[in-house]
């Protein structure tokens, strides 16, 4: 909503710079996006008199004119606007003078011809082509007879005025009117606002009666007003120049007498009207209803729509004619050739407006309005206004008597509140006569009983009904820079992180301190990559009306993600990445549109996790590395279970060979290993090693107790044993072997070497390790330990087959 | 030549010696030849006997103190050694302290992470409550619970992302907070909660739009929470994530849930709020919005708005590290370039 600071001197006396003026309107009623200047960056464009006007020697549709710009010599401009003459007066471009959209004017030759300026249509002038009337669009702009040559033209067009842009929120519906405006910064101000005022004349021997007959055929709430109106022999023309530039000031395009009346009164009372050419109307019967299915309409912009049982729509004879406070028909609209007018003046349902608006989008001035609602106290005082205008701009008559569709009793609401309440949600200790004037201000009357107002609310302000809307409007114009700056006082509480959150952010830490750099990815996905890397199979949770094809499916797992991030960075020349992500996966649940949310983490690297640098080598990270962080991070948890990595080639999307699934006893709960190269290929990413795990489940499962274990004050003993075994013979297979024929004194298995290099024969392995032997209570004896060592040895050897070396 | 005397010359050739010795294995040497069983002042004291006893006290106090003297002059000898010899190695040892560490290997938090637990932080310690929703959530609790029937003009600020005609991503973490109004025994006090985490809206990316982001919101109800608390604790939220420095204003807006209703802006610290491009020339950077709790919300959720009252606010952790840090693109925070992730450090 644009507000011209000039147009708002017709309401009230207010000295104020525009600035000041908006940081006031933003600190106590809407957000203000700014002060338009039309003028600024503008400089020595001036009013000038054409005295001659010939063509150009050497062209087809130049001109050469003598332009008086108040100096003693005119100035000579070569000119190929059409519509130039002699006689007229013009917006001329003095020589170094700046235009709109930053262009410096020069003096120059036109095919030969000196020209010493320019003369200007409006949009060279910064006009935004949507707002210069069709009629002038072509050609330079004609200023009036009496503009006064070598005058900045400003004035003459409305750019020397200050217009603040108000962003209306949806409450505050009655600031899209000039006289909403008014009420309010007279309020803002302490002033007694000056409205406008209606000097209609009915044509006494023409009664609408006999002419115009309205029926409605919507129920009350859908159409709690309807009227029309009636002017007779209106001469269609353009608006006079005050009335174009008030328009095109509040950001409307002039169109022709009639339509800029209606706008007119649209912006000073914020009531939407629509006029119809009267003789288009078939026996000048209208009627409203919803629109039926099937039923077509061509709009005012040419378009045939199809008009949905959910749109209220304007009829002659039945035959729909306008959808109703959106926008008019083509059949019914006002040309040149338009005499007589029906003018409505309506009120509509503001959820139904906003769904026809919604469906066919078509978002007009009308529309905004009536979805914000508008005052139904003023409906018929705008429509005599817009008829009276009419009738003078168009030297028109209007015929006695309004056609009256429907009609409504309007009465001010009535809300109750005390002081105390007042002061009691604000914080404040306002007094009795401090509330009492804001009221005042504010134009709502009062009446104050045992300390409680009866605030009686006018029409215009429709958002007010509750105690807590008077509690803002008091907080307003009191101001919230007053308000005292205070804390929450009352019975302490405990803030602190229930058992999950603290585990989230002790896991986020975990993997930062492993080296994992934590990334948030979209949760949204293609439906491919959503299931990709599942845990376990589910059907996915799609968008009803995506946005794009990339994101259409909730995710089932982190890792996809990840790998798109590791492809962004690789396609930068970032190849060492390692990054994790904690979040949300989206399980689907039978009989349910809602998934099962359950919080996963994962993380994914690529590269080296240490940087290259001197006297170091990267260390491309392997499936080792990956599974020392995820046993690290799991071994932090203390889960009472005993985690396992069992081989899997069970997920499409990794290595067959490279992948363990982690249970923690029998209950999975993630898996690690390498991306599938063929997967990594598809993600665009090199080797990569991911894990997952689900979050959820690990912090669900029952934690060790913690219990100290004193440390043996005897020495322990340790055995080597190197052997030469089966390939295929696990680590796990080998260490669960060693801990079962260990004996009570085996405290320690440390693999310390693997090698299948030369010297094993195919098909073997060597391993080592070291077990430490140590009893709690006794120092131990060699020979016990030789004992124990040897069982060992033999099971080995026995059940598994390895060569002892 | 007198006993007395050759412990006179011993001690001087000694001396003369040990000052000498240029190398720990001398000075050692040095000692064992002058002090050993075998040396000459061991020499000395067995031709004690041949003195008349009443001299052998002096000259066996002077025998101990030449033997002193030397034993001492032997230590500082070695000491003074020792250290030239360690003075030698040090200088051999000096480094490039300049050339780089090698590197340890440290992740780090995201930067809406960093902001999201700065304030979880800030609000625990006031007794706030973190509360996590579902990011699927029902239609009627993102928006009728909250004050927004269908059809509502205001439901056009919030397009959204439907499953089905009824359940869609939560535009809002607010969309928790009916449920935590409706379970909360306010005989245990009152309620103070905040929900942290993603929502989404039905926007298209760009460099202001994405269509995920994150929200904190905040809400206390008890029987007396007033505007001006609302006031204290916005101004202690911008100070903390802005710092000290910056004024805050409060201006009238409008949400459906909350009557009043206002937006919090905070001094432009580009330009610090003389006006320029980031703040469009007006000197002031919006960042949150909040008012007092609806009594429709209230009562919505069985609370007699009569009796108790509260206030809500919501804010974007990615709008503020956006103006915290200068992030130009909201899609920064999305697309985890290492590049950008590493240049946050805080540890969160």
């Amino acid at each position: 909503m644009r507000i011209s600071t000039q147009w708002l001197q017709d309401y009230l006396k207010l000295d104020i710079p525009a600035d000041e003026l908006a940081e006031k309107i933003e600190r106590t009623a809407v957000e203000v996006d700014g002060v338009i200047r039309p003028n600024a960056g503008q400089k020595k464009v001036v009013v000038g008199h054409v005295e001659t006007c010939e063509p150009h020697p050497d062209s087809d549709h130049l001109h050469v004119c003598q332009v008086d710009v108040g100096e003693a010599e005119p100035l000579q401009i070569v000119c190929g606007a059409p519509n130039v003459a002699a006689g007229e007066n013009v917006i001329v471009a003095l020589p170094n003078s700046w235009i709109g959209n930053h262009t410096k004017i020069k003096k120059s030759k036109m095919r030969g011809v000196k020209s010493n300026g320019m003369l200007c249509a409006l949009d060279e002038l910064g006009f935004d082509e949507k707002l210069v009337p069709k009629e002038v669009a072509d050609g330079i702009f004609i200023l009036p007879e009496d503009a006064k040559p070598g005058e900045p033209v400003f004035s003459y067009l409305g750019m020397d005025d200050e217009i603040i842009d108000m962003s209306i929120t949806p409450n505050r519906g009655d600031m899209l009117s000039m006289n909403g405006t008014a009420h309010e910064l007279a309020a803002i101000y302490d002033q007694t606002p000056t409205m406008p005022t209606v000097d209609l004349h009915e044509d006494a021997n023409d009664d609408i009666d006999d002419q115009l007959e309205v029926r409605i055929d919507a129920d009350q709430r859908d159409v709690p007003q309807y009227k029309m109106r009636l002017i007779k022999g209106v001469h269609i023309q353009a608006s006079p120049l005050w009335l174009q530039i008030r328009l095109w000031n509040a950001g409307m395009r002039p169109i022709n007498n009639v339509v800029d009346a209606t706008n007119y009164v649209l912006m000073q009372y914020g009531q939407p009207l629509h006029a119809f050419d009267y003789d288009r109307l078939t026996d000048g019967q209208v009627n409203v209803r919803l629109a039926r299915e099937g039923e077509h309409l061509t709009t005012l912009d040419g378009e045939d729509r199809e008009l949905l049982p959910t749109d209220l729509v304007i009829c002659n004879q039945d035959t729909p004619i306008c959808l109703a406070g959106t926008m008019g028909g083509l059949e019914t609209e006002v040309t040149d050739q338009t005499t007589n007018i029906a003018l409505e003046g309506a009120v509509f349902d503001a959820v139904k407006i906003r769904k026809t608006a919604h469906n066919h989008d078509l978002h007009s001035e009308a529309s905004m309005r009536y979805e914000r609602g508008i005052d139904h106290g003023m409906t018929e005082t705008a429509l005599d206004a817009a008829a009276a205008m009419i009738a003078k701009l168009g030297n028109g008559t209007v015929a006695r008597g309004v056609a009256v569709g429907r009609d409504e009793d309007v009465q001010p609401v009535t809300v109750t509140i005390s002081l105390a309440k007042i002061n009691h949600v604000l914080g404040t200790d306002l007094d009795l006569t401090t509330v009492t004037d804001i009221f005042n201000r504010l134009g709502f009357s009062t009446t104050v009983a045992d300390q409680t107002y009866t605030v009686v609310v006018p029409s215009r302000r429709w958002d007010i009904h509750l105690p807590a809307d008077l509690i803002e409007e008091v907080a307003r114009i009191y101001g919230y820079d007053n308000l005292p700056a205070t804390l929450p006082t009352g019975q302490p509480t405990i803030g602190k992180l229930n058992e999950t959150q603290q585990m989230i952010r002790d896991s986020r830490k975990m993997m930062e301190s492993a080296g994992l750099t934590q990334a948030i990815s979209y949760s949204l996905t293609t439906e491919a990559k959503a299931k990709a890397f599942a845990l376990h199979a589910s059907d996915v949770t799609k968008l009803d009306f995506p946005m794009s094809s990339e994101r259409t499916t909730l995710r089932l797992s982190l890792i996809a993600g990840l790998l798109d991030d590791l492809a962004y960075n690789n396609a930068r020349k970032e190849h060492n990445v390692a990054l994790y992500e904690e979040g949300r996966v989206f399980y689907s649940q039978p009989e349910q549109v809602r998934p099962k949310e359950i919080e996963h983490i994962a993380g994914a690297i690529t590269g080296s996790m240490v940087p290259k640098s001197w006297g170091v080598a990267e260390q491309p990270v392997d499936f080792y590395a990956i599974k020392g962080i995820v046993a690290g991070y799991l071994k932090s948890l203390a889960l009472a279970g005993n985690v396992r990595y069992v081989a899997s080639a069970d997920h499409p999307e990794m290595h067959p060979g490279r992948t363990a699934d982690i249970y923690v006893d029998d209950q999975l709960v993630g898996f690690v290993g390498e991306v599938h190269p063929a997967t990594a290929k598809a993600y665009k990413v090199r080797e990569t090693y991911v894990f997952e795990l689900d979050l959820t489940a690990l912090i669900a499962l029952p934690k060790a107790r913690q219990q100290y274990q004193p440390i043996s004050k005897f020495p322990s003993i340790t055995r080597d044993v190197a052997m030469l075994i089966d390939d295929q013979t696990t680590n796990a297979a080998v260490v669960a072997l060693m801990r079962a024929k260990g004996g009570a004194h085996l405290q320690r298995i440390e693999l310390f070497d693997v090698y299948n290099g030369e010297h094993v024969p195919a098909g073997k392995k060597s391993l080592a390790y070291t077990l430490t032997y140590q009893d709690q209570n006794a120092t131990l004896v060699d020979d016990e330990v030789t004992q124990a060592f040897e069982k060992v040895l033999n099971a080995l050897q026995t059940e598994l087959g390895a060569e002892i070396r | 030549m007198s006993l007395q005397d050759r412990l006179t010359e011993l001690r001087d050739q000694g001396l003369a010696d040990i000052k000498s010795a240029d190398v720990l294995k001398k000075v050692n040497q040095v000692k064992v030849e002058l002090l050993g069983k075998k040396g000459p002042i061991t020499e000395v004291l067995r031709g004690m006997r041949d003195v008349a006893p009443e001299e052998r006290p002096k000259i066996g106090a002077y025998a101990n103190e030449v033997r002193d003297k030397l034993q001492a002059a032997i230590d500082h000898r070695r000491s003074e050694l020792e250290q030239a010899a360690l003075n030698k190695q040090l200088a051999a040892e000096q480094l490039d302290v300049t050339l780089p560490g090698r590197p340890a290997v440290q992740g780090q938090p995201h930067v809406i992470t960093q902001i999201i637990t700065e304030l979880e932080d800030l609000f625990m310690g006031m007794g706030y409550q973190i509360v996590d929703g579902d990011e699927v959530e029902e239609d009627y609790y993102n928006f009728e619970r909250l004050n927004l029937p269908k059809d509502h003009p205001a439901r056009d600020m919030q397009d959204t992302f439907y499953i089905t005609k009824d359940v869609l991503l939560r535009t809002q973490t607010s969309a928790d907070q009916p449920r935590s109004l409706e379970n909360h025994d306010f005989s245990k006090g009152p309620l103070k909660v905040l929900s942290p985490g993603r929502v989404y809206r039905r926007d298209t990316d760009d460099a202001t739009h994405s269509h995920q982001f994150h929200q904190i919101e905040g809400l206390v109800v008890d029987k007396h929470i007033t505007m001006a608390d609302l006031k204290g604790t916005l101004i202690l939220v911008a100070k903390t994530l802005f710092g000290d420095q910056f004024d805050v204003r409060l201006r009238p807006s409008y949400f459906p849930f909350t009557e009043p209703s206002v937006e919090a802006d905070v001094t432009c610290f580009n330009c610090n709020g003389k006006g320029c491009a980031i703040c469009k020339q007006t000197g002031w950077i919006e960042v949150l919005g909040a008012g007092m709790v609806h009594p429709h919300v209230l009562e919505m959720s069985g609370i007699d708005p009569e009796v108790y009252g509260g206030f809500a606010f919501g804010l974007g952790p990615d709008r503020f590290a956006m103006l915290k840090y200068g992030v130009d693109d909201i899609r920064n925070f999305y697309l985890n370039d290492v590049r950008f992730l590493s240049q946050f450090y805080k540890k969160g």
